[in-house]
């Protein structure tokens, strides 16, 4: 019988998946993302539209359930849920480890989601306003609770190991892996499928951010409408999809033969204490994290090549961020390069950190920094490197994902060529 | 017993427990034969209450173990 490496205390990236706006499937989704292309367009799993001050979306453009689950679960499952297991499937075959029994136990699972299964809810909610409380479905709770990625996840591939999720609004991704990483750090798992999924374009989803104020009017020009750091920038576009890495010990990783996408070495987490929505105007929350994260990793600022932004195109939000990276980054921030990829998928909510953190590491596999496109009018800092509207090419050793959501939480992760 | 419930009995189990259609056999057994978890019961009680139009009360779904029962505890209600 084979016997596990000991735990190393390092952690690295062995696989990739995701459901984006831009597509399902990594080979499908990284080339648009590094050509500039936009995934957002009027929403078509709604009627009603006019009804709707946003009415654009980045919706999933080509995904079949039945290519991942059999017809039952496909019909029943929240889309929350299948975007998961589709990534995952995906992440778990691209890692191309053998799953022994002796792995199963030590292989967990955390993907988290910002809502859960927010369609289900209002599709079952509608029994209650019809006075037929008996007709809600018996798979409403499991498939609308947000642990469940983690736990059909699990379950479709025997995984034994710690498995929970997390939830943190638009930081939920981020906090998973970052999560998912202290957890193979400290020696609970060798390996943790971790990420997450989030399936909001649905009419109580779309009517409750609109009535946040938080997204844009711009309805009329679906592709334009995310401009990150742009003076014309009126709010964020929403998303949808899920992104999951798998995790692994760098010492089970290389005692295999794995293919090494990257080695995460930092993970920070702050919370701004401030306001339910607003991000503090000085970026407090967000600067700690970064720093956090640089000093978790034992990193001078210098280190960092590339920041994967929050940058949601909202009018309070990218300066911000800026300001903060400058604080934490000093002349530094001007030699780095800062892209919001959102300009291109939109904002995937509790799936945003684990799509940008896949992108951070294609990104460093390719050597090539991914645009903002929508950028015609930079109105942060103009020494700001935002990477307007083409991608470059640059030599990336490490890189920063920043990921921020309602309730004032922050989450930096840093990743390093492997 | 009427073949007409007996196909709709059908119809609706293929649909819910994602099944085939000829192993949807008198004898066969819900949990047992066709796949189903507690959970699909219950869902697949619902679809009958909806097809027929009746009304099955929760201490009675115990009758309903097969397709046989079903059919049975079906032309039962729609009669009565």
């Amino acid at each position: 019988m084979s016997v596990l490496p000991e735990p190393s205390g390092r952690v690295v990236v062995t696989g990739v998946g995701a459901v984006t706006p831009l597509g399902t499937g990594v080979d499908v989704f990284w080339p648009k993302v590094i050509a500039g292309e936009s995934g957002i367009r009027r929403i078509q799993q709604m009627e009603n539209l006019e009804l709707y001050s946003c009415q654009i979306a980045g919706e999933v453009p080509d995904f079949e359930p039945t290519d991942w689950v059999d017809k039952k679960d496909a019909r029943r499952m929240d889309p929350f849920l299948l975007y998961a297991i589709a990534a995952a499937t995906m992440a778990l075959k691209d890692c191309g480890v053998e799953l022994t029994e002796e792995l199963k136990d030590e292989f967990g699972v955390l993907i988290g989601s910002g809502i859960g299964g927010l369609k289900s809810m209002y599709d079952q909610t509608k029994f209650i306003h019809d006075l037929k409380p008996d007709r809600v479905s018996p798979f409403f709770v499991p498939y609308m609770i947000a642990d469940m990625a983690s736990g059909l996840v699990s379950i479709m591939n025997d995984l034994r190991g710690p498995n929970h999720a997390v939830v943190s609004a638009c930081s939920t991704g981020a906090n998973a892996i970052g999560d998912a990483y202290e957890i193979i750090k400290r020696g609970d798992a060798r390996m943790m499928m971790a990420g997450g999924s989030e399936a909001p374009v649905n009419p109580i989803g779309v009517a409750g951010f609109c009535a946040c104020r938080a997204m844009t009017g711009r309805n009329d020009e679906p592709t334009r409408a995310s401009r990150p750091f742009d003076r014309d920038r009126d709010g964020f576009v929403m998303g949808e999809g899920s992104g999951i890495l798998v995790l692994e010990d760098r010492d089970h990783a290389l005692a295999r033969g794995a293919k090494i996408y990257c080695e995460i070495v930092g993970y920070g987490f702050s919370a701004d204490a401030y306001h339910i929505t607003s991000p503090h105007p000085e970026g407090r929350g967000a600067a700690k994290s970064m720093n956090m994260a640089l000093r978790k990793a034992g990193l001078e600022p210098t280190a960092i090549d590339y920041i994967n932004a929050h940058g949601t195109s909202t009018p309070v939000g990218d300066p911000m961020e800026v300001e903060a990276v400058k604080k934490v980054f000093g002349e530094h921030a001007y030699k780095l390069a800062v892209s919001s990829t959102k300009s291109m998928h939109g904002h995937t909510l509790g799936a945003a950190g684990a799509i940008e953190s896949l992108i951070c590491i294609l990104a460093m596999r390719d050597s090539i920094m991914p645009p903002t496109i929508n950028l015609e009018n930079q109105d942060t800092d103009p020494l700001i490197n935002h990477v307007p509207n083409v991608a470059q090419k640059r030599e990336l050793n490490t890189v920063l994902n920043n990921s921020f959501g309602f309730g004032g939480h922050n989450v930096s992760l840093i990743m390093k060529k492997g | 017993m009427s073949t007409d419930i007996f196909e709709r009995v059908k119809k609706v189990t293929v649909e819910e427990l994602d099944v085939k259609a000829e192993e949807v056999v008198m004898e066969a057994s819900f949990t047992e034969d066709l796949g189903a978890d507690s959970l699909d019961v219950v869902e697949l009680v619902m679809a009958f209450e909806d097809e027929f139009g009746i009304d099955i009360p929760d201490e009675e779904v115990g009758e309903i173990k097969t397709v046989g029962n079903a059919v049975e505890y079906i032309s039962k209600k729609v009669a009565g």
